[in-house]
């Protein structure tokens, strides 16, 4: 073969060196991603000529234990595309102004030598304050210069404080794990102001609602190299080969080492390739097919096989043995709260006795105290908070029966809804009949509730199934069918299967779960009724078992000393954090558009009662006046000025300023803004986004934020509905367009929120600058490097913000030159005392209680503001945080690492004092790293120790072995450095063994913060009682009658109306890398709109062809997609399109430019989600309250007429 | 006997995930040029589907690969004399729209757009001509769309299944999708080296890596047309075509090629092969069904002294010996037999070879409710695919080679569902290895090259020992000391 050439001719190759000199670089520079992937992927960034030219994944991450898959590489198709951002005509490079804005602001400034002064002369004027606003989105940036935009920033700042008051002013920036110095530049700065910082991992529902629910935990989940781990593994509502791409060949290996893989979607997605069993269930029916399948677990592996492994577990770490009333009304019994010791003689004088809960001993024959519950953490004695079975009295052990069935007195028969056919059965239940000091109750165990609820026929009498085709009795096989369109023989195999692995495995069955299912409304029992069957066969806690959640970068491994830089908790606390969901919900006006009937449709009850009526906005001034969950602006009023007034009323002290505010409220003098929100005094006036695309990508209901928020042009033709149904606030005729007096958005490329924003400040990317991330699908720590300066203009977020407080700082010379002090509300928090403050729910503003700060309602603190020294102390790590540091309920000392910081080489100095530096973020970085259990060894043993403490059980010795590790910033650079095993956390992962969450608890009987300290299959909150909700159920899909999406959207035969399902897609995460032209190369130029074949059929639409996506909200027009992979009435506009990208013009709204997919959306905020006070139900930032939901939506779809237009 | 080493490789379709990352990673390194923007050297198909160019596999349009003329093999673009009445016209050759006319957008406008009274948007605007463009094609203009009338429904794949199967795969009950990644094949009897009229085209003999040289290239795009895989390209502003280069910068740096390092899927395997070059054509020769049995035949076992010393004979260092024992391409294609080369039938003898995808059990519909097929796992009867679909794309039509290959996969399964769990009948586990015909310790060692692979057990790049290649030309010391010294410039153009 002629043409096979030998090395004769060197020569003849020498043209070889011309690819060869393009591959050489001048270094390679290690970096990663901030963009809630949860891929924290460890990068090289090959620089040539000082121009990023191409990223490539590290193989560098050590090995995890023998017989798991190594991480590398880990990196995906977007990640890869991102050195296309820095040098591309979609880069931000210099700071930018709105030209109306500008023009304005130049020549307020001729006038006005104060800035401050210029700012007021245009915001009080309402002409010049709409000539911007309804500039907004549409073109006309002018550069500016830093000087001048951080003047403008400066002004706005001091004159909302001054004239609305501090927390009128709003920070949104997402998930700070993915940059978390990024993240913590901006809310130190707003938190130093007395400014707000919205949560995020609920508006972007992220959120498990059921993890809190069950675990009392935000979120905690295997790494992934644990699915290798599993034996079974299901997989719903999670398309992890699209979503999930660095670590999915976790997965396809699982596979070949013998695991089973189940898929449920309705459409053949990417991950179901990798099933054996592809189940194309119907979308948002999960839930069904798992209570099911609970309903085979129960009957086959409980009842008639009482499988030890299952037993014993449910007993150590379940609420199943404790003891639920049985409380009668009309002649039938309900499950009600369960039974505390503050109940039976023997019992009630034990400290907090009403938060220990009973079960029931069969050896004593008797109801028993167990060690662990809520009032064990909380009392004086500590050492008693732990999960074993022993008495909290006398310590004497307990053996809790899982039922009463052997031990009954009697048998009642007992009410449970059946959700899905409107109705309820009746079905008997084993009780004891116990002597309280309320009178004798009958009581029975939760297991026996449960095996009630799901229908286990054990011979009592009442509305049994008689057998798995019982097609009418909820949660039989049968039952399923009509919901999921999944056989029920399928159903009945995969229970089996499921438990029988976990049998012999002892735990290893898995459930990875996501967004699909996470974003419906009901989402937190979908998930409950997935966990049920992980708790029912022991497999929380387990390497290969467990719930593995995925949605959003939550885990901030270093939490500790990041959230007191990042909250400024070193300076004052407490910190103001708000619930976006309701932010939004209320703010932008959304609730104006529902109506309290259409809601009563979507949420069914099990009793309508003053806890479950009422309009969705009803139940949320009720959620912030009984400090549930926070809201701000807090008052009706400056919270300063609050102060001053309190003060000329007389009162000198803290305590009297809040005694004051509270007789205030009590006599409706003052109000609570969230009760007239639409009244100036009480709205946002600033609003600061970066790291996100706050108008776009997450803005559910984005057309009402550009009408109510911007003031600008909106596609929204929703009519307004709730004026009649809405109780507890103001309705005003008119809805104000325009709240906000400035948008200031921080970012390196024109997204949609650049777009709309007034002020566009160019920010460092990810290869430009120092920071931190982690994320929960590994357990390694990364830096983000400059592997070039910060292009052009641009500046790291940290030095923005840094740049901000000194403008602030520089104003407030003259304008609020002495400190201020400033009443701060907040609500009753998660992990403190508080979770026993409401076990009943009153209203004190119905006179149902007394008003008590931090017990009825907010608690209220009186705080100080230094807005001259703001800068300084924005550079200085504070003595606030020398006392200690923690998270979760824990704290520990650092004093001697304080002050050897504020003793060494990287301080500042103002004021006569030294502090730590936090002048630059790598200074910051360094700090977290040498605070952290995480990454310091000795921070670990002392974490661990101060939980020894509080659990009385040994723990430290799982720190001991790597008490020498000190992991700094240049260790990172190196190599990727695995994080410790600390008591922040559930998991252990000492020597290479995979992070699985809450085997700390099942290893070594550290308690879930719960209300009986183990995992709730029972919640027995009276709003949960009242919801139905207190057991798992199933909660029929809302129907689109009810959901106001189509109202007056016309409907003919050349549209169809389809379920709207935006998720996670394949060519971006979220909004980034979408819009960059290797992801729009890849996927069709454009973002488009999946249908089935037959329903585009319907409507005569082929492959390609442009379509007009509408409903009331506002429209999309993009191409349409045609395939047989989407089931009949389902279509997917996978998250997140930019407007700004290839959008034409919408012939069906006026011909104005089409929106993205959120134009399409609007929050729902699910009413028992807001309840606190109470055990896990208390509130957390990112940790508990209603999210927002959106996948209960519909639309209609049509063919675009003609040609698009631009 | 003609020794030589072949740097080669393995896909493992079972593991891709259809992420497109390794088509990234080329993008930016390789044709992130003007010119070059169509060009995906590596690129990453939905099957069924059409691909790219689209319909790349029907070679009654493109004409690419070799025929069988009697007991001869010829281009089935025609013979050498032929090539050259096509130099100007060639009816077979791919036009823009078979690819796509790359786009861009006006991203500017969006800050620079003077106030208005709507919404600035970046419309699409051709990379050819910079004017607005209607969007129509791409390079991945089929991606995960399964169940496609346009698409999956034209793959010529599905073309040849009976009206029944082809039925069966637009249903939800059958609905089914793999990912098909694709880079140059380096074959052994590479069609595009055979049609070049200016001899620009080579394989390295080191390497095997087929190369265009860049100064001898003139732009006749004969390859274009011969390479059945579609995978040479004209460059349209250098009048040069070009293609995947394995990335031998990288590897003769010792690195991964890009697509390989940066394949998180862990799917690609690359290693040495040692084969026959005199028997190439006698092997190119054979029916369709035995193709793929003999391509695996001419492949060397590194193991055997008496090939080592013909290899030895031939010129093949002992480094690449070495690295040519450790290669995991040997092990997936002969060893363990269940890797596959793609059509065969074109009979280039291409040296990347696939492991086909295990897919998700049937169903069936009963009553308006989805009946899953009962198995356990996965199964070679119940598999969603069609075996004949698969065998088209991997073994010329024959379907006991994939059949074997499943066989085999299954039987690892079972056997680490055995030892893992321990709920499975010992018999049947014994059973499934018998009818695999692997012994359980090969089992174990595939479990293990499929799932517990390092980067540098996955990836074995052999030696490229660069010094005795410059030596053949300069002092290696010379070029060491003036290496990387004077301007950069593009290759010459002839005319």
């Amino acid at each position: 073969m002629s043409w096979i050439k030998d090395i004769v001719d060197p020569k003849s190759r020498a043209w070889e060196e011309f690819y060869r000199n393009r591959n050489q670089c001048d270094k390679v520079v290690r970096s990663t991603h901030g963009v809630n992937c949860t891929g924290g992927c460890s990068w090289n960034v090959h620089v040539k000529d000082g121009i990023v030219g191409w990223e490539l994944q590290a193989t560098d991450y050590p090995e995890l234990e023998e017989g798991l898959p190594p991480y590398e590489p880990r990196g995906c198709q977007r990640g890869i595309s991102f050195s296309w951002y820095l040098y591309s005509p979609l880069r931000i490079k210099y700071p930018y102004l709105r030209g109306v804005l500008t023009d304005l602001w130049r020549a307020a400034r001729a006038k006005h030598d104060d800035p401050v002064a210029a700012w007021a002369s245009i915001v009080e004027n309402e002409a010049s304050r709409k000539s911007y606003q309804q500039a907004r989105g549409k073109g006309g940036f002018r550069r500016s210069s830093w000087d001048e935009v951080e003047e403008i920033i400066a002004a706005s700042t001091v004159y909302t404080i001054k004239k609305y008051g501090a927390d009128r002013l709003v920070g949104f920036s997402p998930i700070p794990a993915m940059s978390m110095l990024s993240f913590a530049g901006g809310a130190r700065f707003m938190q130093l102001l007395g400014g707000v910082n919205l949560s995020f991992y609920d508006w972007y529902c992220d959120l498990p609602n059921a993890s809190p629910e069950i675990w009392g935990e935000q979120t905690d989940v295997s790494e992934s190299a644990d699915w290798y781990n599993s034996k079974y593994i299901a997989i719903m509502g999670s398309n992890v080969n699209m979503t999930r791409t660095p670590d999915a060949h976790f997965l396809g290996e699982a596979r070949h080492n013998g695991s089973k893989v189940t898929v449920l979607s309705p459409d053949f997605s990417m991950t179901s390739k990798h099933a054996d069993w592809w189940i194309p269930s119907h979308a948002g029916q999960d839930g069904a097919f798992w209570m099911a399948v609970n309903h085979v677990i129960l009957s086959e592996f409980h009842h008639k096989a009482q499988t030890p492994y299952f037993m014993d577990y449910l007993k150590r770490y379940s609420d199943t043995p404790f003891l639920v009333k049985l409380e009668e009304r009309d002649g039938v019994y309900h499950a009600g709260r369960m039974l505390a010791a503050d109940a039976l003689k023997g019992y009630r004088d034990e400290e907090h006795a009403a938060f220990k809960y009973l079960v029931w001993d069969e050896k004593a024959a008797a109801p028993r105290m167990p060690l662990g519950t809520l009032g064990f953490r909380w009392q004086e004695k500590k050492g008693e908070w732990n999960l074993q079975m022993k008495d909290g009295r006398d310590g004497s052990d307990i053996a809790p029966a899982l039922s009463l069935l052997a031990a009954k007195d009697d048998e009642l028969q007992v009410a449970f809804d059946d959700f899905g056919a409107a109705s309820s059965v009746r079905r008997g239940v084993p009780v004891r009949y116990i002597e309280t000091t309320g009178g004798r109750v009958a009581v029975t165990t939760v297991y026996d509730l449960l095996m009630a609820q799901f229908g286990v026929n054990r011979g009592l009498a009442g509305d049994y199934p008689t057998d798995y085709d019982a097609e009418n009795s909820p949660y039989t096989p049968a039952w399923q069918e009509k919901f999921t369109g999944i056989d029920r023989a399928n159903v009945v195999q995969f229970a089996r299967e499921w438990a029988s692995t976990a049998e012999k495995t002892e735990g290893k069955c898995s459930i990875i779960i996501g967004a699909g299912v996470n974003h419906w409304y009901h989402a937190n029992l979908l998930y409950r009724a997935g966990i049920v069957s992980l708790m029912l066969c022991g497999c929380v806690g387990k390497n290969g078992g467990g719930l593995n959640h995925y949605v959003g970068q939550e885990k901030l491994a270093p939490v500790a000393p990041w959230a007191t830089i990042m909250g400024a908790l070193d300076w004052s606390k407490p910190p103001r954090f708000q619930n976006a969901p309701s932010y939004h919900y209320v703010h932008s006006d959304q609730w104006r558009y529902e109506r309290a009937a259409d809601e009563a449709r979507i949420q069914p009850v099990a009793e309508h009662n003053a806890i479950t009526a009422g309009h969705t906005m009803d139940h949320q001034v009720r959620a912030v006046r009984n400090g549930w969950l926070p809201f701000y602006p807090q008052f009706d009023r400056n919270p300063s000025e609050a102060v001053k007034q309190a003060e000329a009323a007389g009162a000198a002290s803290n305590q009297e300023i809040v005694d004051w505010t509270v007789k205030q409220l009590a006599e409706k003098k003052m109000k609570f803004a969230v009760e007239d929100p639409d009244a100036p005094e009480n709205w946002p006036r600033l609003w600061i986004i970066w790291r996100g695309n706050a108008l776009m990508s997450s803005a559910k209901g984005h057309e009402y934020f550009l009408k109510h928020y911007l003031g600008t042009h909106t596609n929204t033709v929703a009519p307004e509905t709730a004026e009649g149904s809405v109780k507890e606030v103001k309705w005003h005729p008119q809805a104000p367009e325009g709240k906000l007096d400035l948008v200031v958005d921080i970012n390196f490329r024109m997204d949609t929120s650049a777009l709309y924003s007034d002020i566009v400040l160019p920010t460092a990317t990810w290869y430009e600058k120092d920071d931190l991330n982690s994320t929960d699908m590994h357990s390694f720590i990364h830096p983000l490097q400059a592997a070039v300066p910060p292009c052009w203009e641009s500046k790291s977020d940290w030095d923005i913000f840094k740049g901000l407080a000194k403008k602030v700082s520089e104003l407030a010379e003259t304008h609020l030159p002495e400190p201020v002090r400033d009443i701060v509300a907040v609500p009753l928090q998660h992990d403190t005392p508080a979770e026993m403050a409401q076990p009943e729910i009153r209203d004190w503003s119905k006179g149902e209680c007394e008003p008590i700060p931090g017990k009825t309602m907010p608690a209220l603190v009186v705080v100080e503001r230094d807005y001259r020294n703001l800068y300084n102390r924005f550079i200085s790590l504070g003595p606030g945080a020398r006392g200690g540091i923690g998270a979760h309920g824990l704290s520990w000392s650092i004093e001697d690492y304080y002050d050897e910081m504020a003793q060494g080489p990287d301080t500042v100095e103002w004021g006569g004092k030294k502090y730590p530096s936090l002048v630059d973020a790598r200074d910051a970085a360094e700090i977290i790293l040498k605070l952290a259990p995480e990454t310091n060894g000795e921070m670990a043993c002392r974490a661990f120790a101060a939980e020894e403490k509080k659990v009385g059980l040994p723990l430290v010795d799982l720190a001991e072995p790597t008490r020498g590790v000190r992991t700094t910033f240049a260790d990172l650079d190196r190599q990727p450095r695995r994080l410790l095993t600390s008591p922040i956390w559930s998991g252990l992962s000492n020597d290479g063994r995979a992070y699985a969450a809450y085997c700390l608890n099942v290893e070594r009987l550290v308690p879930w913060r719960t209300l009986t300290g183990r995992q709730h299959f029972y919640l027995d909150h009276p709003g949960y009682i009242a919801a139905g909700e207190n057991l798992p159920t199933y909660k029929p899909k809302a129907d689109p009658s009810s959901l106001q999406d189509l109202v007056v959207t016309p409907g003919d035969s050349r549209s169809i109306m389809l379920n709207y399902l935006t998720p996670h897609g394949k060519w971006g995460i979220h909004s980034t890398y979408g819009d960059n032209h290797r992801m729009l190369t890849l996927s069709r130029g454009c973002h488009p709109f999946w249908i089935n074949d037959q329903d585009a059929a319907e409507i005569g639409v082929v492959d390609n062809d442009w379509v007009e996506v509408c409903n009331d909200h506002g429209v999309v027009v993009t191409r349409a997609v045609v395939s047989a992979r989407l089931p009949r009435g389902i279509c997917i506009l996978y998250h997140s399109p930019e407007r700004t990208v290839g959008v034409p013009k919408s012939p069906s709204r006026g011909n104005r430019r089409a929106g993205g997919h959120n134009s399409l959306t609007r929050i729902r905020l699910k009413p028992n989600l807001m309840l606190g006070g109470y055990g896990q139900f208390t509130y957390g930032w990112n940790y508990w309250g209603p999210t927002g939901a959106n996948r209960d939506t519909f639309i209609r779809v049509r063919r675009l007429d003609g040609e698009p237009q631009w | 006997m003609d020794i030589r080493a072949q740097v080669s490789s393995v896909f493992h379709l079972d593991k891709c995930i259809g992420c497109h990352t390794c088509s990234i990673a080329c993008k930016n390194l390789w044709t992130d040029r003007k010119g070059a923007e169509y060009m995906w050297w590596n690129n990453v198909e939905t099957k069924p589907g059409t691909g790219y160019p689209t319909r790349w596999e029907d070679q009654e349009q493109y004409r690419g690969g070799w025929e069988k003329a009697e007991a001869v093999l010829k281009l089935k673009l025609g013979g050498r004399g032929g090539l050259l009445g096509k130099i100007f016209y060639n009816p077979a050759l791919p036009g823009m729209d078979d690819y796509y006319e790359p786009f861009t957008y006006k991203y500017g406008d969006l800050i620079s757009s003077p106030a208005g009274n709507d919404q600035p948007t970046a419309r699409p605007v051709s990379m050819v001509t910079g004017k607005p463009m209607k969007i129509e094609a791409g390079p991945n203009w089929d991606d995960d769309l399964s169940g496609s009338n346009v698409y999956a429904a034209n793959d010529p794949g599905v073309v040849k299944l009976s009206d029944e199967e082809q039925q069966q795969m637009f249903a939800i009950e059958k609905m089914v999708m793999f990912y098909l990644p694709r880079i140059c094949n380096h074959c052994l009897n590479a069609g595009c080296v055979a049609s070049c009229p200016s001899g620009a085209i080579y394989k390295r003999g080191e390497d095997g890596i087929v190369l265009i040289n860049q100064d001898k290239c003139r732009g006749w795009r004969m390859c274009v047309s011969a390479c059945p895989y579609k995978k040479t390209y004209y460059g349209w502003t250098t009048g040069k075509s070009e293609k995947c280069i394995l990335c031998y910068p990288r590897q003769e740096a010792g690195e991964a090629p890009a697509c390989f390092h940066s394949c998180v899927g862990r799917i690609r395997y690359l290693g040495v092969l040692l084969y026959d070059a005199d028997r190439i054509e006698e092997v190119a020769l054979n029916e369709d069904r035995d193709l793929a049995a003999a391509q695996r035949d001419i492949i060397l076992d590194p193991f055997d002294p008496q090939v080592q010393a013909d290899a030895r004979r031939a010129g093949i260092p002992e480094q690449v010996l070495q690295a040519a024992r450790q290669s995991p391409v040997y092990k997936f294609v002969k060893q363990w037999g269940v890797a596959l080369p793609l059509h065969p039938e074109f009979r280039t003898l291409p040296m990347l070879f696939y492991v086909p995808p295990m897919l998700p059990v049937i169903s069936r519909e009963n009553q308006g409710r989805q009946q899953l097929a009962d198995e356990f796992f996965t199964t070679l009867e119940k598999a969603r695919l069609p075996i004949r679909y698969l065998a088209g794309l991997f073994a010329g039509g024959n379907e006991e080679e994939v059949k074997a290959v499943y066989r085999r996969l299954i039987a690892v399964r079972m056997q680490r569902r055995s030892v893992s769990v321990g709920d499975l009948d010992a018999a049947e586990v014994a059973k499934a290895a018998e009818l695999a015909g692997l012994t359980t310790e090969q089992i174990d060692a595939l479990y293990r090259m499929t799932a517990l692979t390092r980067i540098k057990e996955r990836i074995v790049v052999p030696p490229m020992l660069r010094e005795q290649a410059i030596e053949a030309g300069m002092d290696p010391e010379e070029y060491k000391q003036g290496m990387g010294f004077g301007s950069r410039k593009a290759p010459k153009r002839r005319w």
